[in-house]
């Protein structure tokens, strides 16, 4: 694949009698504009990133073809379907390169990858499921005819033993050695005979998903190779910043311009803190009302939020001045606090407007002793989570399913259940921004008339 | 235990020969494509007198081994797979790279202990086994290797007595010797049936409408017959109350259990049938209860089904067969509790096995003091019939229906993989 700057396009020379689903078997020889490489990377990172929400809220199969479905044709289509073909390709492998790089990086890779090929399968009719079977190249052959016929009865017998009371035998078995259809063989779903299982169609996802998930963990071994003995070198100045920035990137609005819902001012703010923010802010606003001071990972994780929500610059100064000289002194907090409040608004210094941190961030931030920034549900301990959830309002059974996702590391998904729970509504967007936190809520108390505080 | 004299004899009559050619597939160096490095890649097993156990134990050729069992006096000899390099040199490779050593070859192993039956035989519990409860073994066998050789498709399995009170079962094929754990995982699946604990009445729950084919011709072909003719008169499995609450329990509907019940409690004491007679009629109200009730709920669609499943289907270890770096005993070592010595059993005829009657250590020192037989049961020359002694016939059965045929096939495939080798690299003559 080569990446190049200039305008024109080339139009692609894989042999195309495309089987709909690509099986990235080798890298593309095409040429790639390098707006592409991270756009296209970008849009399928979207939808991997759906699936892996899906998965992690518990979605049935059936429901997680629909999500497949809907994401791919959100992200990933365009109206030429070989436009469409190049940029999953394309897609594919420069986040091959993103997540080789680390076995965490690899592993969520290579789930959510397989996932999004297993579902897509599933949407394809038999026909274009028999011929991306026959594109990896197993050996396998249709079973008809007489020996069909002979072996009828017993695949019947099959099919009533998986809870079918009247049994389908399908058109079409594949005879397939029993060793490649392990999960087939151990849960007794297929006919064996002679060293051979007879796989219907329907079950034919097994056996590619097995091949396709063999496949590419092979490949990012390989690729991690590549990449730390030449690539990353190589284009330091060109790919490798964005490869790199790929892996942590958050994908939603930046929050960086406040909208019309979120403009606050100060008198207000203590009210809207009870009522509107996500914990993570509510408790580093407790802590500077309670101890007039923050650390500067808080001062940052906070202030940023707070320009987001819409608090303009002098309400700012104010706020923090009229905590900090509690305990600093006028003098000091204009020397050593006022200047980076300033700077945050993009009013000293090279002027860059700092954007809210995303949960993504706020979760992989380290938090020291007297740190109050973070993530609560990865950085407090059971108990004082528990305590945190209970001021918010939580009852002990809405607290179960939060410390729930919370004890598998699904820290996004617990703060949006607490959302849930809170509002009494679904969020099915999730959470992943601190400020969409904030907006929601704020869209759903001035849609209730009056407002009850909390 | 063992005393020196008796060891000294055991060590004399292990078939030394005859498991390295087993062992060796046919690598006897005699034939170009022969890896004569093969057998030196086999990790074994030693453990002595006083408990010591010795792994990664490595030979080069059948005289190594020979020496070391005959100045170690291993009491026990397990084999281990086949690993990438000699067990004995594993720390001379790192770990890393392409060099690492891991098991690359292994027969797929079966092992099956009566003490798991324990729940289901009344004669006999923990060591012990007698005629009555070891036809258990003996369907186990049936069904396992019909199924090994149907829907598998091996050819080259062996069976082996224990020692005790089991059986062991050796699949040599190539194929089977080289499945991943996965795969070899997903066989012991398969025939897994029985997933029982103290803490559920139920232990076989056979869902749908109908059995699995594999199910179906295990029941039809071995395990009804097994059921209601050999199992009733041995155990009398209806004959008491403590015997048949445990039935009554497995069937999920309380109205039936206690209809059955308490019909049984009336005709308890006012019967002169034996044993074996009313556990027969008793089995014949059951099925005939169930069969016009079993539309009532799933759970009782295939309740007679699962009541002869928990009896008499083959209850594997599974951990045995699902790592291919688990060790499993030699054929013909002698058993230090029993004696007895670990000899195949011929699954054609697994009927005629008597455990009780397998030679002993002490017998086969008392035929050699008789002269009876040779010293040295090692010397293959010896292809007669006249060798009636107590091991040669298991030697003799070994050799003709499992190590000849074995051994021929693996030269075939050394053979053709050499022929198809030489082939290549004569295509890539290009000048």
């Amino acid at each position: 694949m080569e990446v190049i700057r200039s305008q024109k396009r080339t139009p692609s020379n894989d042999t195309v009698s495309n089987p709909k689903i690509p099986l990235y078997l080798t890298a593309p020889q095409m040429e790639v504009r390098l707006e592409e490489f991270e756009l296209f990377a970008v849009d399928r990172l979207r939808v991997l990133k759906g699936v892996s929400d899906g998965l992690a809220r518990g979605r049935n199969p059936k429901e997680m073809d629909d999500l497949v479905d809907t994401l791919w044709k959100e992200h990933m289509r365009d109206p030429d379907a070989s436009l469409m073909f190049n940029k999953d390709i394309i897609s594919h492998f420069v986040l091959r390169l993103v997540y080789c790089r680390s076995d965490e990086l690899k592993k969520w890779f290579l789930s959510m990858e397989t996932a999004l090929f297993r579902h897509r399968f599933r949407l394809q009719n038999f026909e274009a499921q028999r011929a991306i079977v026959g594109e990896f190249g197993l050996p396998y052959k249709a079973v008809t005819g007489a020996e069909l016929e002979g072996l009828k009865e017993r695949l019947g017998q099959v099919v009533r033993s998986l809870g079918q009371i009247s049994p389908t035998v399908e058109a079409v078995y594949y005879k397939v050695p029993f060793e490649e259809v392990p999960d087939l063989v151990a849960s007794r779903r297929v006919l064996i005979q002679k060293g051979y299982a007879f796989v219907a169609g329907s079950q034919l996802v097994s056996l590619v998903v097995t091949q396709f998930r063999s496949h590419i963990s092979k490949a990012l071994i390989l690729t991690n190779r590549k990449w730390t003995t030449t690539i990353r070198e190589r284009e330091k100045d060109r790919l490798t910043p964005i490869v790199e920035a790929l892996s942590t990137s958050y994908l939603g609005p930046d929050y960086s311009q406040s909208t019309e819902y979120a403009e606050i001012s100060l008198k207000d703010i203590d009210q809207v803190a009870k009522s509107s923010f996500p914990l993570c802010m509510r408790h580093l606003f407790e802590k500077v009302r309670e101890d007039h001071h923050l650390k500067h990972g808080g001062r940052m994780q906070l202030g940023l939020f707070l320009k987001g929500v819409g608090l303009k610059l002098d309400d700012a100064l104010a706020f923090w001045r009229a905590e900090f000289t509690k305990k600093v002194g006028s003098e000091r907090f204009d020397k050593e606090y006022a200047y980076s409040i300033r700077h945050n608004y993009g009013k000293e210094g090279k002027r860059t407007d700092y954007t809210p941190y995303a949960c993504q961030k706020i979760i992989l931030s380290a938090p020291g002793a007297g740190d109050h920034h973070g993530c609560p549900y990865r950085h407090f301990s059971e108990d004082n989570l528990r305590a945190a959830l209970g001021r918010m309002g939580l009852s002990s059974r809405g607290m179960e399913g939060v410390m729930d996702q919370v004890r598998n590391k699904h820290y996004q998904l617990a703060c949006t259940m607490t959302f849930e729970a809170v509002y009494g509504t679904s969020c099915d967007a999730g959470i992943n921004h601190p400020n969409q936190y904030f907006e929601e809520s704020q869209k759903i108390l001035k849609s209730k008339t009056p407002p009850a505080p909390v | 235990m063992f005393i020196t004299s008796e060891f000294t004899t055991a060590r004399n009559l292990f078939p030394y020969t005859d498991i390295h050619k087993w062992l060796s597939y046919g690598h006897d160096g005699k034939h170009p494509g022969c890896d004569e490095y093969y057998f030196g890649r086999r990790e074994f097993s030693f453990t002595l007198e006083n408990d010591v156990y010795l792994r990664y134990k490595s030979f080069k050729s059948v005289s190594s081994l020979e020496h070391a069992i005959k100045s170690c006096f291993p009491y026990k000899i397990d084999i281990g797979a086949v690993y990438s390099v000699d067990p004995d040199k594993r720390h001379a490779y790192s770990q890393t790279g392409t060099n690492v050593f891991t098991p690359v070859e292994r027969e797929l192993v079966f092992d099956i202990d009566i003490t798991d039956y324990d729940d289901v035989r009344y004669c006999c519990s923990g060591a012990d086994v007698c005629s009555k409860c070891w036809p258990l073994m003996t369907v186990a066998i049936k069904v396992i290797h019909t199924s090994l050789k149907e829907d598998f498709g091996f050819k080259h399995i062996l069976w082996v007595f224990s020692g005790r009170r089991g059986v062991h079962c050796w699949v040599c094929d190539p194929k089977a010797r080289r499945m991943t754990n996965e795969q070899r995982s997903a066989v012991a699946e398969y025939f897994r049936v029985y997933k029982g604990n103290e803490n559920n009445a139920r232990k076989v729950a056979l869902m749908g409408y109908s059995l699995h084919p594999f199910l179906a011709r295990s029941y039809v072909d071995f395990l009804k017959g097994f059921f209601e003719g050999e199992l009733q008169a041995n155990q009398s499995i209806f004959s008491t109350k403590d015997k048949y609450d445990k039935i009554l329990e497995m069937i999920s509907d309380e109205d039936i259990q206690s209809e059955l019940r308490e019909k049984w409690e009336k005709s308890a004491n006012r019967s002169s049938l034996s044993e074996e007679a009313i556990s027969l009629v008793r089995w014949e109200q059951l099925k005939n209860t169930l069969q016009s009730k079993k539309h009532k709920a799933p759970t009782l669609r295939m309740c007679v089904e699962e009541i002869v499943f928990t009896f008499t289907y083959p209850r594997i270890d599974l951990e045995v067969s699902k790592q291919m770096n688990h060790l499993l005993k030699a054929p013909f070592c002698v058993h230090p509790k029993t004696g007895r010595v670990c000899v195949p059993i011929d699954p054609n005829n697994c009927d005629e096995f008597d455990p009780l009657a397998v030679p002993t250590l002490s017998q086969l020192i008392e035929e050699i003091n008789s002269g009876g037989s040779k010293m040295d049961v090692d010397d293959d020359d010896d292809d007669d019939d006249t060798d009636t002694s107590l091991l040669g016939k298991s030697i003799k059965f070994f050799r003709s229906s499992f190590l000849e045929p074995l051994l021929k096939s693996c030269k075939e495939e050394i053979e053709s993989s050499y022929k198809t080798k030489i082939g290549k690299s004569k295509d890539s003559f290009s000048w």
